[in-house]
This record gives structure tokens, sequence and C-alpha cells, in this order.
């Protein structure tokens, strides 16, 4: 007997089951403007890279009229490929199979390849498009959930951890991809929510869409739960390439380097950047002048625009940067940009990744609300992040450096290896027009003319404290650089660092103002 | 995106700074301090009874109204001995949360 027919049985079997929910379903897929979840594997993996496990799971539901039913592959399928060559794991929910709903069989599916990707120490992408628990299978769906957070959680600091929300993804569902590192979100058809539209509005009485209440926009721009926002789903699998190209495999690997590249001629640091620090510019274009190829790979770009992180290379190897935007709202620090700084540095720390702070701020947001939602926990997050940091961490002070502002992003205090200051940089308890109006509040107030005397006050405050050279003479700066050798600096700073050791008092962990 | 925008002024210690708003700052709510006389809903919810009527005289510790609100039933009662004001709210009316329910005032 040949083997021939037991071949010809399995590629049947396997057509069959590859077919997930059946063409009805596919078609109800492609009507809301989606890609199946197979579709989506073989879009974002190198080409005839996918291997498919677990495709003949069924699902073990025994209740409601459902031990008659077949679940394709219940709903999710796991494998592993690479993309540009490297390792990944992957699993990807099939919402055309009973909405893509968990179950205990498409939980352990998922766990499956979790467990794999841990132990392989390989990044992990979950595509998620299901309509939550299966309802018909009660707890057993609920414990599918704990058992995937649980490894998010184990997984976390280990290896990188990416989840794709490409449909609905509500509930308990939602705390997946919250613990993970990266979460990607595509116009019209991302929707991510505790409670949907209806109860929402059956409890509370308040009207609201869904995508309102928790669309890609909402994510990417109010709640900072999404870090990279994408208009099609092709364009959000060309996000997560280039994500994977700049991060290393695990904590154990560096990043992979590229070849060094030049910035672009033509972009120069010293056009970009005015004198007066209370003329804002774009500070991407700075960030551009020093990287490789100007280029530089935004995260979280629409939350908390007021400081930008994101990863370039300098000389070939990725480095994280961490940027105040004089362009929103002058760069200050406040709540959302303190919690998406000190999350970037958690990253770039736990995977080895050099961190550079470009510092241009005065200070911390004042506000009532500000005070009253919790700045103080929250800016403690950047300084927590930036003093357990062991990675190479460099800063160049551009301009603004004042009060706490100047402490947070990344001081000499925080153990910064190196700090570099432009001759513009006013490093200061505060800017000279609030200095001046409480070192000479008397002399003001007593003067024939105050105005004129608080204009004189300013100046000689600026004269004597606006400038890079008083804290120079501490050795808090170590030195005072012209902003056209900005790149060559940091990558002798980057190369000095390159074997450094630095660590932590032993301890389980910290206590970080979560 | 920031580009595109005009560039306003934001005061921060006596410095102006010329930049762009987040829709966050732009949608700040100006603090007030609250008014002890004033009763406001913590919770959306529906009112299901009312107790009190204008003008009338109060205890401390009287319930006004009862707001319900994810399925419990809350009970508003007088902080101090007092007369109602004025009762912006009918019963079955379903409210927002930070509504004006009833004004009140202490006795001298």
């Amino acid at each position: 007997m040949s083997l021939r027919s037991n071949v010809l049985d399995l590629r049947k079997r396997k057509k069959e089951v590859q077919k997930g929910g059946g063409d009805k379903a596919i078609e109800k897929q492609v009507k809301m403007g989606k890609l199946t979840a197979r579709e989506r594997i073989l879009a974002l993996l190198d080409k005839n890279s996918f291997h498919e496990y677990d495709l003949f799971v069924e699902h073990a539901a025994k209740d409601f009229g459902m031990e008659g039913k077949t679940l394709h592959g219940d709903g999710v399928i796991i494998g592993t490929g690479t993309i540009y060559d490297k390792p990944v794991c992957i699993f990807a929910q099939d919402f055309t199979v009973a909405g893509g709903s968990l179950g205990l069989m498409h939980a352990r599916k998922i766990t499956k390849i979790m467990d794999h990707a841990l132990k392989m120490r390989v990044p992990l992408i979950g595509i998620n498009d299901s309509g939550g628990a299966r309802i018909q299978e009660g707890v057993n769906s609920l414990a599918g959930y704990g058992e995937i957070f649980f490894r998010n959680t184990l997984a976390s600091g280990v290896i990188p951890q990416i989840s794709v929300i490409l449909g609905p993804c509500a509930g308990g569902a939602v705390y997946s991809p919250a613990l993970t590192d990266f979460v990607f979100v595509v116009e019209n058809i991302s929707k991510m929510f505790i409670t949907g539209p209806s109860v929402v509005k059956s409890v509370l009485g308040e009207e609201v869409s869904m995508e309102e209440l928790g669309g890609a926009k909402v994510h990417a721009e109010v709640t900072g739960n999404a870090h990279f926002y994408a208009e099609t789903e092709m364009e959000c699998f060309d996000q997560i390439k280039t994500l994977i190209s700049f991060i290393p495999r695990s904590n154990l690997k560096k990043a992979l380097p590229h070849k060094p590249k030049a910035p672009l001629k033509g972009v120069k640091v010293e056009d970009i950047v005015p004198a007066d620090p209370r003329i804002p510019y774009d500070m991407r274009d700075v960030l551009k002048s020093i990287t490789d190829g100007s280029e530089f790979f935004e995260v979280m770009e629409r939350f908390a625009p007021n400081i930008i992180v994101g990863f370039g290379r300098m000389n070939g190897e990725t480095v994280g940067f961490v940027a105040n935007q004089p362009m929103v709202l002058a760069g200050v620090l406040d709540i959302d940009s303190s919690d998406k700084a000190a999350r970037f540095i958690r990253y770039c720390d736990a995977f080895n990744i050099p961190i550079i702070t470009m510092e241009d701020l005065p200070g911390y947001l004042p506000g009532v609300d500000q005070e009253h939602a919790g700045v103080i926990r929250h800016g403690a997050k950047i300084l927590y992040a930036y003093s357990e940091a062991t990675v190479p961490k460099v800063t160049v002070i551009l301009r603004k450096a004042y009060g706490g502002g100047y402490i947070a992003m990344n001081s000499r205090h925080l153990r910064a290896d190196f700090v570099f200051a432009w001759p513009t940089a006013e490093i200061a308890v505060m800017g000279p027009e609030g200095a001046a109006n409480i070192v000479f509040r008397k002399e003001i107030a007593e003067a024939e003319n105050p105005d004129e005397m608080r204009q004189q006050k300013i100046e000689e405050y600026k004269e004597k404290f606006a400038n890079p050279y008083v804290a120079a003479a501490q050795g808090y700066i170590d030195e005072v650089i012209e902003p056209s050798d900005t790149r060559s600096r940091i990558l002798h700073a980057l190369q000095v660092s390159e074997n450094k050791s630095a660590s932590m008092p032993a301890k389980k962990h910290g206590i970080p103002p979560f | 995106m920031a580009e595109e925008k005009e560039l306003k002024n934001l005061v921060i210690q006596g410095a102006v700074y010329k930049t762009t708003y987040t829709k966050r700052f732009e949608n700040r709510v100006n603090y007030v301090s609250p008014d002890p006389n004033e009763l406001y809903s913590f919770i959306p919810g529906t009112i299901i009874d009312l107790f009190v009527k204008t003008k009338q005289k109060v205890k401390e510790g009287e319930t006004l109204l009862l707001l319900e609100a994810m399925k419990m039933e809350n009970q508003v009662r007088m902080p101090f001995d007092g007369e109602i004001v004025k009762i912006h709210v009918k019963k079955g009316e379903v409210i927002p949360n930070r509504h004006l329910m009833i004004e009140i005032k202490p006795t001298k």
C-alpha cells in the first residue's frame, strides 16, 4: 500500500479546516473591510515562512447544543514563522469561526504558542479579532483568559509582545493587549472597551457609538492604550515589521545592527532651533538631523504629543529617544507625557536599548486638573524609570531645563552617563521671569516703576543664571558642545558606553508609582 | 500635525511660550470651589423617589431623594439643618453625573 492515499486524505482534511468558518462567514468578514485571520498572518510574515500548529484542535463545549457543532481550529490560528528572516511566534483569532469567541481549547492553543515563545525567547505577536468569551463554555472561558494574562505577565520584559487589534476586543479580552509592550490599531476596524455602548447606555444613560467609545483614534489619541495607529491593515503590518527591525529578539540579546548611515545632507541642527527659548520648533526635525539616514520611528505619536518617544539608529545601532516637544504645550511634563515617557524608558531598559534624552522644557504643567488627577504620582514615574535604567543614558540639553523638569529628564543626579549642553542651555531652578519675581520681589515692589525694575531684574537674572555654565561649574553637565557636534558626541558617548556595567541593589522588584 | 495649527500662548512661571495646545488641555474644566448649598449627583442614574418640597424645612440626615444607579438605591440626605430652596429634578428623571439636583440653605 502506498502512502499516497494517506497524504491525499491529510490534504483534504487540511483544506477543509483551513476554510475556517466557511464561505459565508468569510464573505461577511470581507464586507466589514477585514482580511481573514489566515490572510493576515500570511501578509505579515515572510513569504512561505508560516507553519501552523494545532490545526485539527476542536472545541470542548458540551452544553447548550454545542456538542454537535464543529468549530474549525476552535476559532484561532497559531504557529511560527519569520519576519525579515528572524523567528516569531504568532496567533490570530478567526472571527469567521463562532465570532472568534474564546473557549477552553481556543485559549489552550494561544497559551501553547505563548509558552513556546517564552521558552524559545522569540517575539510573540497576537492578532485579536474576537467577540469575547464563549458564553456556552462558561467559567472555562474565563479560565482561558486568566491563563493568557498570567503568561503575558511572565513574558513581560523577557520577549517582545505585540498586540494587533483587528476587530472587536471587548470585556476581559482587552487586558491581554494592555499587558503587552506594543498595541497596534487600525482605523474603523479596531474596537476596544471593557463595557460596550449598550451596557453603558442601559446602566448610565450615556449615548455613545462604538467608534467614539473605543475606536482606533480614541485609543491612539485619548486613552494611550494604543502605540501605533494605521489607516489600513497593510499599513499596520508594515509598522509591525519596522518595529521588529528595531528591537531585539529577547532581553538576552541586543537589537541587530544595521549598516551605518549618515543623516541626510541639508538637515542642519543649528538652523532648526531658535535661540529664544520661548519660540517653538519641531523636535522631530532635530532628531532627524542626528539619526542614521534621518530616520525616526515614532511610538505613540498621537498621545501626549508634548513628549516624543521612539526609535532611531546611531551608527547602525538601535537607540531609544525621549525628547520634549516645544511645539506642543511648550514641551511641559504632565500626567500623560510622564506616563508615556516612563513606559518607553522601561521598555528600552528591559531590552538593552540605550536611551538618548533631548531636553527642552519649562517644567511641569500647572493646574488644578493636573494636581487632582495625580500629577505627583504620575510625574514620579519618569524619575523612577530613569533612575532604575541601567542601559547607557545620554542627555543633551538644547535650551530650557528648569526646576523639577531638569531633574526628571535624565539628569546627572539620576545617573545619566553623559550630559551635554548646547551654549543656549538654561539650567536653572526656574525661568528668569519667574525667578526675578521671587528673588527681587522687594526691589520690584518698592521701585518707582515696578515694570521697568522687573525687566531689569529679569535681564540681570538671565545674564547670571540662564546659561549652561553654572551647572557646568558644578560638574552637573560634562561638556558644553556646539550644536553641530551633537551627533558626533552622542556617537562617541555610545561607543564608550558599549560595555557599561551598572546594576541596582538586589531586590525582588521595586515599587514603581503605578 | 502640530505645524498646521496656529501658535498660541502658554504662560508658565511668568514666561510666555509660543506653542500649540492638546485636546486634553483645551477641554480642561476650570476648577470651581464646591458650594455646600448645591447638591449634585455623584453618579449617573434615575431619581426614583423625591421626599421634599420647595421651602420645606429639613433636619440634618433626613433623606431628600432616592437616586438609583448600578442597581443600587442611593439615599441623598440633608447635610445640615436647613431649607429646600429649589428642586431641579423630577421623579423618574434620568440624570447624568455631576447634575445639580437640589439647592438648599442652612437655617440661621
